[in-house]
């Protein structure tokens, strides 16, 4: 059980289940973001679909949904360059799966007597090529905005790319804080110093040691996702649908799936960056070990199943805070947005980065 | 004549913690939070009601769809006078009169029609009628169906109805 069909076999699982368990999560995700949204505002939400007269709390209309998406005729405006419009949506959901790929899902396991890690792949520039690869998601937007030939998503191809651009570099600067402290973008590492204490009390995440990094970063990430209250590259009233107004049957729900994946993928970050990841409190490689100094030793593997079992929590809390945010804080206007993201965030973003560096350079006297 | 000069409402300048935000979208999570674990444990809290299982109680002066009374020996009330008809702003009932078996009434209702299409439900016939031979006491309103001629309803449809 050694050799290069080993190393093959690992690398497919890893992929498959990452993959999978991000899929998964996008149709739970739309469940809950349309039951949760009828409960907030007190109704009763999807209760039709069933199988057999099951319907499971309306579980089946994600998938009802999915498959009416697939039966649509597949559909070319006249006017739309005919390569990129089909481009298009390939362009939102690629960027977004390719980041996933350097999320360490949890600590390095042996199996077999070889060292795995459950990471599907470790780089050494880490968060920078998220960074890089989720950049690219505008990309998909912009030109589905452009290429469907038609005025409306033209006009929310701008907007979004416009709103995204400027709170990417908030987002990057609200990171820098991150890096400074845990001095490396290795996504691994940076999980790995979460492990440790803060003055040997509270774990030393990232939301302890930068709190305003990470409001601020959630917030971008929101923006970044168009999600409300920044959900204005699609506005009914004034842009029909956005940019996607031209687009029907699976491109159409291959947007929605991006836009879904995307805020996923986010959660997951989020999780990773300031809530320790796959750290679970106090707990360490043989069982917890509480800061008064009562310790409760545990098997191995229920060790790993709570750290794996960890950021699964998290990034399906973070991945409700959408919903819930959504169905909570109003859309800005979009002169809002705009001065929000410069004249808020970058400001704040700068200030944070700077108190951080003074701090880190004060602790080192 | 002076022009008045009304001062118009502004909004209230926002204190510090309130411009910031962070404390309100707090206060607001909280209060969807609150509705959405009423809704998941009291599932009954819900208005809505689920329509084709459980329909609306109508109010008892609610005018709904007509129905024809019976006398106690079964057959129809009414008696042809043509009140009905000729109160009707929407000329929706159609009624072909026929001599009755009966030798104390002068005539009974060989047709009686509602086109459900036209009707307005101003329940003026229900007014006009002095036989009380017809009332809108069955709290329903029209159905949805896919034909004119199943929307216009006979004498044998009117007849069955319960109030």
């Amino acid at each position: 059980m050694t050799g290069p069909l080993f190393d093959l076999a690992v690398v497919l699982i890893r992929i498959g289940v990452v993959f999978s368990f991000c899929m998964g999560l996008v149709m739970v995700f739309v469940w809950a973001e349309r039951k949760g949204a009828a409960y907030i505002q007190d109704r009763r939400g999807p209760n039709r679909a069933s199988i057999l007269g099951w319907t499971a709390w309306g579980m089946f209309h994600p998938l009802a949904d999915a498959i009416k998406f697939l039966f649509k005729e597949d559909f070319v405006p006249d006017n739309a360059h005919r390569a990129y419009y089909v481009i298009a949506p390939m362009f939102v959901i690629a960027p977004v799966i390719l980041s996933v790929a350097v999320i360490p899902f949890g600590p390095d396991v042996s199996i077999f007597g070889r060292r795995v890690m459950l990471q599907i792949a470790d780089l050494n520039m880490g968060f920078l090529y998220v960074l890089a690869v989720s950049g690219m998601t505008v990309y998909g937007i912009v030109l589905g905005g452009w290429a469907s030939g038609s005025k409306y998503p033209l006009l929310g191809g701008l907007r979004s790319a416009a709103q995204m651009l400027s709170y990417e570099v908030s987002m990057g600067l609200s990171l820098v804080g991150i890096f400074m402290v845990f001095e490396s973008v290795r996504l691994s590492h940076i999980v790995l110093e979460q492990g440790e204490l803060l003055f040997g009390v509270i774990p030393k995440w990232g939301v302890f040691v930068q709190p305003i990094g990470f409001i601020l970063f959630l917030t971008a990430q929101y923006a970044e996702a168009n999600r409300t209250p920044f959900d204005l590259p699609e506005g009914d009233s004034e842009l029909v649908g956005g940019y996607h107004t031209e687009y029907g049957s699976f491109k159409f729900s291959m947007f929605m799936m991006g836009e879904y994946l995307h805020m996923v993928v986010s959660s997951v970050i989020v999780a990773t960056l300031f809530f320790g990841g796959w750290q679970f409190p106090y707990l360490h490689d043989t069982g917890f070990l509480f800061p008064g100094g009562f310790s409760v030793s545990l098997p191995e593997i229920v060790v790993l199943l709570m750290r794996c079992g960890s950021i699964f929590v998290k990034s399906l809390f973070f991945t409700w805070m959408y919903v819930w945010v959504r169905w909570t804080i109003p859309r800005f206007r979009y002169d809002q947005v705009m001065r929000l993201g410069w004249k808020v965030l970058l400001p704040l973003s700068l200030a944070n980065v700077f108190v951080t560096g003074l701090v880190l350079l004060l602790l080192e006297r | 004549m002076t022009v008045g000069i009304k001062k118009a409402a502004r909004p209230r300048k926002m204190s510090f913690p309130e411009g910031v935000y962070l404390v309100e979208i707090a206060k607001a999570l909280w209060l969807t939070m609150s509705h959405l674990l009423r809704n998941i444990v009291r599932q009954e809290g819900i208005r809505t009601i689920e329509y084709p299982e459980v329909r609306r109680e109508m109010p008892p002066r609610f005018r709904g769809l007509h129905r024809l009374m019976k006398r106690e020996d079964g057959t129809p009330r009414c008696t042809a006078c043509f009140c009905c008809p000729t109160a009707c702003p929407a000329k929706c009932i159609t009624i072909v009169a026929g001599e009755s078996p009966d030798p104390r009434v002068e005539k009974f209702p060989v047709r009686f029609d509602i086109d459900m299409l036209r009707c307005v439900f101003c329940g003026l016939c229900v007014e006009a009628c002095p036989l009380d031979a017809i009332r809108m006491d069955t709290g329903w309103f029209t159905p949805p169906d896919d034909s004119r001629e199943k929307l216009v309803f006979t004498i044998e449809m009117l007849l069955e109805k319960r109030g």
